[in-house]
């Protein structure tokens, strides 16, 4: 188990002016009690809505955030107390913060951070090479980095964390902002990784195609509690109850009618369509209370897709 | 050993690559430290033509004076350029760029030094340095080999005691990002306090500054060293031969405050 956090906790007190002089101060828990593990070699999908707490987390991981309350490891060390040499063990890619030299070729900042990790020259030119060859960074080595682009400036991100050979990667939102080419680069660049297996990975994103391709395990966090933790196949199973039928009739639906473990979400077409979700109940046992009640012409069940399961998910924790 | 020196590689590395950066844009670099040369040789200036009118200031010749003043000079100068930058800590805070420095295997407060230093500030150290020279030249100073490594070790000590300070102020942006220049008016304010003998100021005052807060150990009491004058406020000789002393406390107290500082860093929400 390389990374554990028990009951992990980071409050924030902020105040806010209330009238003209008068500042009111409350507390915001940004992390609420997340227990988490993580094994060596996994891939994690830190998942969850705009101020879930996923970035709060990833810092106190890192040793930049000191928790409110909790335990936390990271490659058996606590990262505040020991945060440098936590950081020759890790690599981070905060998507909104560079670790790169503004001012300089992106090829400078790589043999700087070759010095500060104190990475030996063979080790680095072997990471170096590896790296060039998956993200194509020979067109832009020589470029400062400020006249970059977010999708290359992304890939050189990628490529500093990565350089000193971390044990965990930290990864918060990478693909943010990115067009798609790169994207789609960043994705199979961390395929890639992942199947190689030597570093641990943890993701945080709002992209679902992310999840899709990369994440096998999810957790899922929501006002800084997590709500999820499994596969993505565990998160469908979870939810598959939440399967809707769409049911053609040959009668207007009547008004004000129910069916046990069903909701009706819609009626349309001249009350001539009606779309129920499932709660909870079978779906055949719906159809043959639904095929008693009313006359059916035609009946389709849609399984949902992750998109409609996540945003679910949030809605409901919230 | 070898360590040290590695490391010390390291942060020299950094530097480099940090003026690299800035000699992008090195005209209005070498304009602005030729500016601050003009503006700095005004006051070294009329620090002279003080002296050579007043002569005479709180009990001490035109030139003793002049020693106080641009040892205080001499510090005060080299901290700015080391340390001087630290407020910058500020918009490192309020941006979340901290987060930065703390992801890497470096200790957070050298890496802020290297990468806000000002290369414009050399200008004015070397000024410093120079009329602090100057001044051992023209003192009256009844030299020993104890008095040349004094001589030699106060700058540095009094340097150090400034950007402890400077540090100080700094810090408190961990807690308070608006702090403005509420901690510049305490160092700006010692660096005038220190370019006078104590002996001008009066009551409770006198004594807060000077030994409460220890400023009279960056160019006073070291001063009177040199001078080989016994003070005529009271403090033993034997006191003011460790003002170098006050310098290691001062740096102790400011890192630990550093430390305290860095576990309240919030960082920003993203
Ligand atoms: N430095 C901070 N000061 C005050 N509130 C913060 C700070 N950082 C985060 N927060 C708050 O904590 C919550 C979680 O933020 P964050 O971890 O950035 O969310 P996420 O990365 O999941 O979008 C948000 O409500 C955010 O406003
Ligand atoms: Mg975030």
């Amino acid at each position: 188990m390389i990374i554990s956090a028990r009951g992990l906790r980071k409050e924030f007190t902020v105040s806010r002016k209330v009238g003209r002089f008068r500042r009111e101060r409350h507390v915001v828990s940004a992390v609420d009690g997340v227990d988490l593990t993580v094994e060596r070699g996994e891939l994690l999908g830190y998942i969850g809505p705009n101020g879930a707490g996923k970035s709060t987390t990833l810092k106190m991981l890192t040793g930049v955030l000191t928790p409110s309350a909790g335990e936390v490891s990271v490659c058996g060390l606590e990262p505040v107390a020991k945060r440098t040499t936590l950081a020759r063990r890790i690599g981070v890619v905060f998507g909104q913060r560079s670790q790169l030299w503004w001012d300089l070729p992106l090829e400078e900042s790589f043999s700087l951070l070759r010095h500060i990790y104190r990475v030996p020259e063979g080790d680095h030119a072997a990471r170096l090479k590896q790296c060039t060859d998956l993200l194509g960074l020979d067109e832009f080595q020589r470029t400062p980095v400020r006249q970059l682009s977010l999708g290359q400036r992304m890939r050189g991100e990628l490529t500093a964390a990565l350089l000193h050979g971390p044990e965990v990667l930290f990864l918060d939102e990478p693909t943010i902002g990115l067009d798609v080419l790169s994207k789609q680069a960043v994705r199979t660049f961390l395929a890639d990784v992942d199947k190689r297996g030597d570093n641990t990975v943890v993701l945080t994103t709002h992209d679902l195609a992310d999840i899709e391709k990369l994440c096998r395990r999810l957790v899922v966090i929501d006002h800084g509690r997590v709500v999820h933790d499994g596969t993505l196949d565990e998160l469908h199973a979870r939810y598959r109850s939440r399967r809707t039928i769409v049911a053609d009739l040959d009668n207007p639906w009547p008004e004000g009618l129910t069916l046990p473990g069903a909701v009706v979400t819609a009626v349309e077409a001249d009350a001539r369509r009606v779309t129920l979700t499932l709660d909870g109940m079978a779906a055949g046992e719906v159809v043959a209370a639904l095929a008693q009640a009313v006359s059916l012409r035609d009946l389709s069940v849609q399984e949902p897709d992750i998109e409609d399961v996540v945003a679910r998910l949030y809605r409901d924790e919230s | 050993m070898a360590d040290i020196r590695d490391t010390a590689r390291v942060y020299g590395r950094v530097l480099r690559a940090q003026v690299r950066s800035q000699w992008q844009y090195r005209t209005s670099m070498v304009l602005e430290i030729l500016g601050s040369m003009v503006v700095n040789g005004l006051d070294i200036a009329t620090v002279f033509v003080l002296f050579s009118v007043t002569g005479a200031l709180g009990g001490f010749t035109g030139t003793e004076v002049l020693l106080m003043a641009a040892l205080s000079a001499a510090s005060f100068t080299v901290a700015d350029l080391v340390a001087g930058s630290a407020d910058k800590l500020r918009e490192y805070v309020r941006s979340g760029l901290f987060d930065s420095l703390l992801l890497r295997p470096l200790s957070a407060l050298l890496q802020l030094a290297v990468i806000t230093f000002a290369l414009r500030r050399i200008g004015r150290a070397v000024q410093g340095v120079v009329l602090y020279i100057v001044a051992l030249c023209v003192a009256d100073i009844p030299w020993t080999v104890e008095r040349a490594l004094f001589a030699a070790i106060v700058p540095i000590s009094g340097a150090v005691f400034f950007a402890s300070l400077f540090i100080g102020g700094a810090t408190v942006a961990f807690w308070w990002v608006e702090s403005g220049e509420v901690a510049n008016a305490f160092t700006y304010g010692g660096r005038d306090f220190t370019s006078y003998p104590s002996t001008m100021y009066g009551g409770w005052f006198r004594d807060l500054f000077t030994l409460g807060i220890g400023f009279g150990f960056v160019a006073y009491f070291p001063s009177l060293v040199l001078l080989g004058k016994p003070d005529p406020l009271g403090l033993p000789t034997a006191v003011a031969w460790g003002s170098p002393l006050v310098a290691v406390v001062a740096a102790c107290v400011a890192t630990a405050f550093w430390r305290f500082g860095v576990r309240h860093y919030r960082s920003t929400g993203s």
